[in-house]
């Protein structure tokens, strides 16, 4: 069976625990139809780059999944329905990530980024110096 | 600069060993290959080789639509 990725967005005002719940209701409908969830991960509450639905904010949620492709049919169409759910993406992918993905593990990368960089010029020094 | 037509060969920062994989949740890697106005910056500044623009500017777009990247900054 084919492996996804499928991220969610839900509406900024819901619970953690109905959040939850659309996890539990679409790792479901996995599983009825077929297929496995290898992982869920939960990215809590992030601010949206711009407005989407009238949120600012919404709760994110990525699932890793190994499912044939009517059952990522029927979770697209449902996502769809669900008004909770303002947006959603599935991925195919070649394999699973292991471990957490680069959401959760911002917070440790973020120092050692930060040391190498000093000395490297910004993207517009470096644009005034191929002109 | 001694020499004004000199100019160090730049290698694509996704090739090689130990190099960052491309992914559309990994925010703060695309972040570095947006401009301010949130634009993609062509790989003739940054030196991405265009078999891993390409890879890039997908994944920036996937971002995006997620809203974990802007399309646009005003």
């Amino acid at each position: 069976m084919p492996l996804y990725e499928h991220v969610f967005l839900a509406r900024q005002d819901l619970a953690q625990a109905q959040v939850d719940a659309l996890a539990e209701n679409a790792s479901k409908i996995i599983t009825d139809n077929g297929g496995k969830i290898a992982k869920t991960e939960n990215w809590g509450l992030r601010s949206i780059a711009y407005r989407i639905a009238k949120n600012r904010k919404a709760h994110y949620v990525a699932l890793d999944i190994d499912a044939p492709a009517p059952a990522i049919a029927e979770l697209e169409r449902q996502s769809n329905i669900n008004e909770d759910i303002i947006r959603f993406l599935t991925i195919r992918v070649d394999e699973h990530e292991a471990g957490p993905s680069a959401m959760m593990r911002r917070g440790d990368k973020e120092r050692e980024r930060r040391s190498d960089r000093d000395d490297r010029p910004s993207f517009r020094a470096r644009e005034e110096e191929v002109e | 600069m001694a020499r004004a037509f000199f100019r160090r060969r730049k290698s694509c920062p996704f090739s090689g060993k130990d190099a960052p994989k491309i992914d559309y949740k990994d925010v703060r890697l695309l972040q570095g290959f947006i401009s301010e106005r949130g634009k993609i910056v062509p790989s003739r500044i940054t030196a991405v080789s265009s078999k891993k623009q390409r890879e890039l500017a997908k994944a920036i777009k996937r971002s995006r639509h997620l809203g974990l990247l802007p399309y646009i900054v005003k």
